[in-house]
């Protein structure tokens, strides 16, 4: 009996971190279309399901689905392949250890959760490199080569300020890290919070760092020769791949479930609340701002971010001694 | 981030570091929290201004095919037909008297450039703008309206606008007043003379 119940919690959870993993990053898609719309003086969708264009998103991918899957005759077919579910997956799996509220509400309670979400984030960013390098194509090929450039530049200081974090608390778990938090963490962690944000942005090549994708010189970069259900899915891995980020962020800097009040029951509304307000923050990002060219990024890694996410392990490293 | 720009924006002031930064993003969000300039057109009618040039309605009773619109045409787009009648006179020993009959008046849209010319020669106000636009059609040659269509713009003709509180009256209302105090003035003559004649005896 208590067999059963087990098998019938993970079943659940499994499928409710499932269900948030295909619809959440809909939602923020949806939530980019109209927010760009209007920062530029426009209203975006407003046919497609009745209601201000709602289903917009299910009605792209009903076409991607409809679309020819191409495989060109130069890529490497199964790397070609596989791409797209490298770069997806990942995301799923850190889902699963990000907890959204107190106590049980996370997917599986992991004592090294920051690790793993990090070291699965890390591996995400395989999926566009798989992608340039089987296409076959040159502009592939470069948007492949500029993504590893990013990932090189953008983990160190990604994971130092992560580490920040870890170091306060004393601790590797996500749950445990928010136990430990308390609201001067906030002021503490800023810069770290700074770091870790931006550098995420940079590893998921959103604007102003979509240098790998750049559409005026590289057409789309590694997802140039794709196609159909497969580039839907690279699209997918995008936006689930700020949902983690967001996520993340308001976990380790933002406090996650914790609130001002009603933290023990409607602590999951906090955590969304922040996970959506630092989405907002990344399409307000790629709205307002031009692309940096490729060596402003590098430079913008290895001569601000890091000098900056080894200061916040100082000061981190400072207070906890005091 | 890198290349150095020359600071040679400003007189001499100089900005916080990102300032620019917080004002790009100032830009969007204001933006975005403003109204935005999409018009949902097949949904919400647009506003147009009262005068709009849409399409050329004909007031067929004003019309003495006279031709000064199809003359004047720079495209030829006006297609008139018309036959003299004559009219029996209407006094005995009288003249009879001829008019013309407009047996087709034609403005093919397809052509016409909307320069409203037809509509300033017109002597008798036959022609008007009208500010409907949307007669689209997936044939060309039904772009040709004939006298009844040209008709049913009329309804939405808007009325002229008013005259300024300083203009002389309309033509027809001087007139008549003219008349109108030509003719009590003629009364009154008659009332006095009356007067006078009843005086005397």
């Amino acid at each position: 009996m208590s067999s059963l119940s087990w098998w019938l919690e993970v079943a659940l959870r499994i499928v409710v971190i499932f269900a948030a993993f295909l619809v959440v990053p809909l939602v923020v898609g949806q939530m980019e279309h109209k927010a760009m719309a209007h920062m530029q003086g426009r209203l975006g969708p407003m046919e497609a399901g009745g209601f201000h264009g709602w289903a917009q998103l299910i009605a792209d991918g009903v076409k991607f689905a409809q679309k020819e899957s191409v495989v060109p005759d130069a890529a490497d077919r199964t790397v070609f392949q596989i791409a797209p579910a490298v770069a997806l997956i990942p995301y799923l799996l850190a889902l699963l250890v990000i907890p959204i509220g107190p106590g049980t509400q996370v997917g599986v309670a992991l004592d090294l959760g920051l690790f793993f979400a990090l070291a699965v984030m890390g591996l995400a960013v395989i999926g566009p490199l798989m992608a340039g390098w089987s296409s076959g194509n040159k502009y592939s090929l470069l948007g492949g080569l500029r993504s590893a450039a990013q990932l090189m530049a953008y983990e160190l200081p990604m994971l130092l300020s992560a580490a920040s974090v870890a170091m306060a608390a004393g601790t590797l778990s996500l749950p445990g890290i928010l136990d430990a938090w308390h609201w001067y963490w906030l002021p503490w962690q800023l810069i770290g919070g700074f770091v870790f944000f931006t550098a995420g942005l940079a590893e998921l090549q959103r604007p102003p760092f979509d240098m790998p994708v750049a559409d005026s010189e590289l057409i789309f970069g590694a997802f140039t020769e794709y196609t159909g259900l497969r580039f839907a899915l690279f699209l997918l891995a995008e936006y689930a791949g700020i949902v983690v980020l967001c996520l993340l962020t308001s976990v380790l800097y933002l406090g996650g479930w914790h609130g001002p009040f009603a933290e023990q029951h409607l602590g999951w509304v906090w955590t969304l609340v922040k996970t959506f307000l630092l989405a907002f923050v990344v399409i307000w990002l790629r709205v307002s701002y031009p692309r940096l060219r490729a060596d402003q990024l590098q430079k913008f890694a290895w001569t601000v971010l890091i000098p900056l996410s080894l200061a916040q392990l100082a000061i981190t490293g400072v207070v906890r001694v005091l | 981030m890198t290349d150095e720009i020359p600071e040679n924006e400003g007189a001499g002031r100089r900005k916080l570091p990102g300032a620019g930064l917080a004002q790009g993003l100032a830009t969007t969000f204001k933006t975005m929290v403003t109204k935005s300039h999409t018009r949902q057109y097949p949904d919400v009618a647009p506003e147009l201004p009262p005068r709009t040039r849409g399409v050329i309605a004909l007031i067929e009773e004003n019309c003495t095919s006279c031709m000064l619109c199809a003359r004047e045409c720079p495209d030829w787009c006006i297609y008139i037909d018309s036959h003299k009648e004559t009219i029996p006179a209407p006094t005995a020993g009288g003249r009879e008297r001829s008019r013309n009959v407009l047996d087709r008046f034609a403005i093919d849209f397809s052509l016409c450039m909307y320069c409203g010319i037809c509509i300033e020669v017109c002597p008798f106000d036959a022609l008007e703008w009208s500010p409907e636009f949307e007669y689209a059609e997936y044939d060309i040659r039904e772009m040709l309206h004939e006298k009844p269509r040209l008709g049913q713009w009329v309804e939405s003709v808007p009325p002229p606008p008013a005259l300024d509180d300083a203009a002389e009256d309309p033509k027809e209302i001087s007139l008549a007043q003219k008349a109108a105090a030509k003719k009590q003035a003629a009364l009154d003559a008659a009332a006095q003379q009356e007067g006078t004649a009843d005086g005397d005896a």
